[in-house]
């Protein structure tokens, strides 16, 4: 275990290399916020300001606000593309030479790069929350925030393992942006990250509750949003819990035979 | 003690064939064909713990493919292989905590910290001791003369001094076996020097074994007292460098002297000319001719100075894999 602790440290380094980038693309991220909730702020006046899908507009505006947070903890900026190119420029030869795993490594530096994330961008969250702090709902309640807290790492574990899966079909094709893309933008519309799932019908809804994108997104922001009656906050926890189980399970065996058919042609 | 043992190792990669032209492009959408290229064609030999052995051969001999399967990065087509005891491709971390891979070519230091971040990131993969890893480090920086960069972003580093801390980061948990693939490309002749050195010296006081591939003849000179021959992935000489040249080299270096600058005619037919900067003149002369040759020349010339040298080895080398013919290597299926 000591070697991740050092492997997390040394990423926490390297991240403060580039701190400045950081702070400027966080500020970036709340831009498309602002055009999304203009854009349902006139959706709303052309309904004659009432629910949609059962939402109201502070709803919705506290809906997109959450998704950040929630995002914050599930998205993996290039890491498939990072396990894709790693597979395809022989990189990954340098972690099968050394005693540690190549995967235990990434998600260590996932996580050193989240937690100074989190860091650097607790101050401009602080700032957009507290100006649309009346769309909000009210602060939970510390069983709440446990449940939420939960949800959300359990939210990132999801996204790590996606993430991985679809790097690792790099052991296979030799190309995966234009895979990439497309799963990107499925993953925009069945996450929920495009738009609150509830505003689909109901059949859409439950063939999307048998994907893990979902959980990734959607699920953990409505436990946010403190919306029990759209979903309990356990059940949503206890499914997140089976994903990452069964995620976890099919990355490690394409991982291994990836490995074997790498091994097996060189690189 | 248990060295490296290879025996009758094969590999065949599977390349596909990407035909030129739109109409052959289409086509292989439907049809692949697919070239079987053997890589390593039966290759057998033992070394020794503690020796300096060199591979030797032209680009796609067959040398990097050897040290990627005794490293474990990829699995031999047939053929079995030995390192310490351990089968390289399945990867036990015992076997990895004892060997390195020294690639000149690829860098395994972050590029953005400086190196003894990385330095200190090797101590906790490999789990080396902090009193090792101080003597370690400290002995090898200095060795190196690199003691005041390791603060350094490796980026901000010149590429010799970069392979040095290559060097040292590949040493820091003390490996057993060392292969180093091309570790001194692109370095001056300074820098070689210095990385040849401390080999040298690693070698001696450690007891480890090397296994070392370069294009550099002065690396493998300098280095390593067994060669091992490979073109077109078969082990054509195994033994000294210096019985390459006495079993391969087909002729000698004669170089004459004449009194007063007189330049006899005809010299062609004793061999080609080499060299002629009166009144120097250097023949190549067929071995077996040498005696008759150097006879002849003392009768019936004046000749104020005489030469026999050996020819260069680098030549005898391009000489050697000029005549060892290409096997039917390659065979395609569909």
């Amino acid at each position: 275990m000591r070697k991740y602790r050092t492997v997390f440290m040394v990423a926490l380094a390297d991240r403060l290399v580039y701190r400045v980038d950081f702070f400027v693309s966080t500020f970036l991220m709340f831009i498309p916020i602002v055009t999304t909730v203009l854009l349902w702020r006139a959706i709303y006046s052309g309904a004659g300001g009432e629910n949609i899908g059962g939402l109201n507009y502070s709803d919705m505006v506290s809906y997109y606000l959450l998704v950040m947070v929630v995002r914050a903890f599930g998205s993996m900026p290039r890491l498939a593309s990072t396990v894709a190119s790693d597979i395809r420029d022989g990189e990954l030869r340098k972690y099968l030479l050394q005693p540690i795993s190549y995967l235990g490594y990434q998600g260590t530096l996932r996580l050193a790069h989240k937690i100074i994330y989190f860091i650097m961008a607790a101050a401009p969250y602080a700032l957009v929350f507290w100006i649309c702090r009346r769309f909000l709902p009210a602060w939970p309640d510390g069983g709440t925030l446990c449940l939420c807290v939960v949800s959300l790492v359990l939210a990132g574990a999801i996204g790590f393992f996606i993430n991985a899966l679809i790097g690792l079909l790099g052991f296979w094709f030799l190309e995966i942006a234009s895979f990439l893309h497309l799963f990107m933008t499925v993953q925009y519309f069945l996450s929920g990250h495009m738009f609150p799932l509830a505003l689909l019908p109901a059949s859409v809804r439950t063939v999307i509750s048998y994907l893990p994108f979902a959980y990734e997104t959607y699920y953990p922001t409505l436990v946010l949003l403190q919306r029990t009656e759209m979903a309990s906050a356990v059940e949503v926890i206890g499914v997140q819990a089976v994903w990452v189980t069964v995620l976890a399970i099919v990355t490690r065996v394409a991982w291994s035979r990836g490995l074997r058919r790498y091994a097996a042609f060189g690189g | 003690m248990s060295g490296i043992k290879v025996r009758h190792l094969v590999k065949v990669y599977r390349v596909h064939e990407k035909p030129h032209g739109l109409r052959a492009s289409v086509r292989s959408l439907f049809r692949r064909t697919y070239k079987q290229v053997r890589a390593v064609d039966g290759i057998s030999f033992d070394i020794e713990p503690g020796e300096m052995v060199g591979f030797l051969g032209p680009n796609g001999a067959g040398k990097t493919t050897t040290l990627k399967i005794l490293s474990g990065l990829i699995y031999p087509t047939t053929g079995t292989a030995e390192v310490l005891g351990f089968v390289p491709w399945q990867r036990r971390n015992a076997y990895r905590r004892q060997f390195s891979l020294l690639m000149g070519q690829k860098n395994q230091l972050w590029w953005d910290l400086p190196a003894s971040e990385s330095f200190r990131l090797h101590q906790a993969i490999y789990g080396i001791e902090e009193r090792q890893f101080a003597r370690v480090c400290g002995e090898l920086t200095a060795l190196l003369k690199v003691t005041d960069l390791v603060n350094q972003p490796v980026r901000e580093l010149s590429l010799g001094e970069r392979m040095k801390m290559e060097l040292i980061a590949a040493l820091l948990h003390s490996p057993r076996v060392l292969f180093l693939d091309e570790p001194t490309i692109g370095l001056d002749v300074v820098a070689q020097s210095n990385i040849r050195r401390c080999l040298r010296d690693y070698n001696r006081d450690n007891q480890v074994t090397i296994v070392l591939t370069s294009h550099y003849m002065r690396d493998i000179e300098a280095l390593c007292d067994r060669v091992l021959v490979i073109n077109h992935g078969r082990l054509i000489h195994d033994g000294p460098l210096s019985d390459i040249v006495s079993r391969f080299a087909t002729s000698k270096l004669l170089t004459l002297r004449f009194l007063d600058g007189v330049w006899p005619a005809g010299l062609e037919s004793f061999g080609e000319v080499v060299t002629a900067n009166p009144p120097m003149v250097t023949l190549r002369v067929p071995r077996e001719a040498i005696a008759r040759t150097t006879a002849q020349f003392l009768q019936e010339f004046d000749v104020a100075d005489i030469n026999v040298e050996e020819p260069p080895i680098e030549e005898v080398i391009g000489q050697m894999f000029a005549a060892s013919p290409a096997p039917h290597n390659e065979t395609r299926d569909a």
